[in-house]
């Protein structure tokens, strides 16, 4: 089975929901026009990066019934898609959000569990952690969605993994930060590595797309890379460039890499639970 | 650790590509700087000619009466390389009444003068030609507080100000900025023979690597010095650092109600754009 992955890297306006909407749809157009079953856009794409006091207002529920999922939902009938946006709940509290839409319905949302709030990041003074991370199926196998900064630590994709995801979806926007001599920024060098050492150790696929353009004096990477489970890289696309990047997947790699390399088989969780509960101290 | 060599191609695209988009999501299209016939403002008119298109950027060159031919000259080479369009306003005419009001008036009060009469034509210039006042200000004096409050510091946007000045020459050279520009020594050029590096006490190349570890790579001064820093200079660095903290920031505002500006009233300038 083979599924066409079209990875955005797109710039956004800080705060005009409605302008941004417009370009997901264009791009969904474009995406399927080419091909693609699944677009994937980076985080809070349909609001923009740099809130702050924006939070409040350009939050939306994922629901048939709210104006800008309604739209986004009548083009997921054409190809499945991941969205970026500010969740407000029931009870008014701001999630940095990722949803998974296809043929009309949400299938799963997910909700930014770790908040950089240190240096030049202040997430956690307006958004509520997210406290769940489930990985879902979809018409194409059960996948995994993390957000930035839930993939600088080892756990999230560790437990997706667990939970039966094979293609994990990270999403970003991630400011460009750390120019040395090297031909890259620090921050994507770091994001490469890491992926494709994801890819590696749990024989998944790993797609990574990241915003492009500016927020103030931010640059935004761009750099979406997509790494299979034997974690050679299969797409990449350029830096700070506004594209979309195509990837064909093909989805037996899975059963061919594990019948070679069974790390998942081996994989001793239960030994794992027990030691967390011996290290957390409830045990 | 230690070495601050940049990649100046990544460094190029991305100052290009933000002088480019914050500029351009205001509405305008254009920009204005003062060129000095220094190497942080050429660096900052190649960039910005490259970034909007020659005839989209207006560079002014200000002398006063006692600023360098050299200067002018080289500002001319830049104006000449890059193809922007140019402006000469000598601003001895508008700064003599002042000076000459006091006569005792000292060197650092007359150079404030003439770079806050460059703002007032800069900013003039901003709204006749149509164009955003592009800054040039460097890490290197930021940090140092080496510039004058609303004179040459003032700008719409800094496309220098994470350039330290060892990285300015890096990228000065890598885009083709004169080499006469490149290898003289800097100056503010207020008065005659004047340099930074005269007038700092210490060299830049030796300044930058300090600040480079004290500030980029968070060593502690105690770090510095036990990397060979003489602990004197190592003082006096960081104290410039911590007494020149209010050039870097809006005046603080007296907090009375429960939402006030700079406190609980937070937006990026580039809200709605």
């Amino acid at each position: 089975m083979k599924l066409t992955l079209a990875l955005a890297q797109m710039d956004t306006r800080l705060g005009d929901v409605r302008a941004n909407l417009d370009k997901h749809l264009h791009l969904a157009r474009e995406a399927r026009a080419n091909g693609a079953d699944l677009l994937v856009f980076p985080e809070l794409s349909l609001t923009g990066y740099v809130l702050q006091d924006l939070t409040p207002s350009v939050a939306h529920r994922p629901t048939s019934d709210d104006p800008v999922f309604k739209e986004l939902l009548e083009a997921s009938r054409t190809l499945d898609m991941v969205v970026g946006f500010v969740d407000e709940d029931s009870r008014h509290r701001f999630y940095i959000a990722a949803a998974y839409l296809s043929q009309g319905q949400v299938v799963h949302v997910h909700h930014k569990v770790y908040l950089p709030t240190y240096g030049l990041f202040d997430e956690g003074r307006f958004f509520a952690w997210g406290d769940s991370i489930r990985a879902f199926d979809t018409r194409f196998g059960r996948m995994g969605v993390l957000i930035c900064e839930d993939f600088w630590h080892a756990s999230p994709p560790y437990l997706l993994w667990l939970d039966g995801a094979d293609l994990l979806l990270f999403t970003s926007a991630s400011p460009g930060r750390g120019l040395g001599p090297g031909p890259q920024l620090d921050s994507s060098r770091w994001v490469e590595h890491i992926n494709q050492g994801y890819a590696s150790l749990f024989t998944a696929f790993v797609a990574h797309t990241n915003r492009v353009g500016y927020e103030d004096g931010l640059n935004f990477w761009g750099g979406a890379t997509v790494f299979d489970p034997n974690g050679e890289q299969i797409a990449a696309g350029p830096y700070h460039q506004e594209t979309l990047t195509f990837a064909e997947l093909d989805l037996n790699q899975l059963h061919r890499t594990r019948a070679r390399l069974p790390l998942l088989r081996d994989e001793r969780t239960s030994m794992v639970l027990r030691e967390m509960k011996r290290i957390a101290g409830e045990s | 650790m230690n070495d601050m060599t940049i990649n100046t191609e990544l460094a190029r695209q991305i100052l290009v590509g933000f002088i480019r988009s914050e500029i351009t999501r205001t509405g305008l299209k254009r920009a204005v700087l003062g060129l000095s016939g220094g190497i942080d403002s050429a660096l900052a008119c190649y960039l910005a000619a490259e970034a909007l298109g020659p005839e989209n950027v207006l560079a002014v060159r200000m002398p006063y009466r006692t600023s360098s031919q050299d200067s002018l000259d080289d500002a001319q080479a830049v104006i000449d390389a890059t193809g922007v369009q140019a402006l000469t306003l000598p601003i001895t005419d508008m700064a003599e009444p002042l000076i000459n009001t006091f006569p005792d008036m000292a060197p650092m009060r007359r150079g404030n003068i003439m770079a806050r009469l460059r703002m007032v034509i800069l900013y003039d210039q901003s709204a006749a030609f149509g164009g955003l006042v592009v800054g040039t200000g460097n890490k290197t004096e930021i940090l140092l507080g080496y510039s004058t409050l609303y004179g040459d510091s003032a700008c719409a946007i800094n496309p220098l100000g994470d350039l330290y000045k060892t990285h300015v020459r890096q990228l000065s050279a890598a885009l083709g900025v004169p080499k006469s520009i490149l290898d003289k020594a800097p100056s503010a050029d207020l008065w005659q023979g004047q340099t930074d590096e005269a007038e700092l006490g210490f060299a830049y190349a030796d300044v930058d690597r300090l600040l480079y570890l004290l500030v980029d790579q968070r060593c502690s001064p105690q770090d510095c010095v036990e990397m060979g820093f003489e602990a004197g200079f190592v003082a006096k660095v960081v104290e410039r650092i911590r007494r020149n903290q209010f050039k870097r920031i809006l005046p603080p505002i007296a907090k009375l109600s429960n939402r006030t500006i700079g406190y609980d009233f937070l937006y990026l300038r580039d809200w709605g754009t």
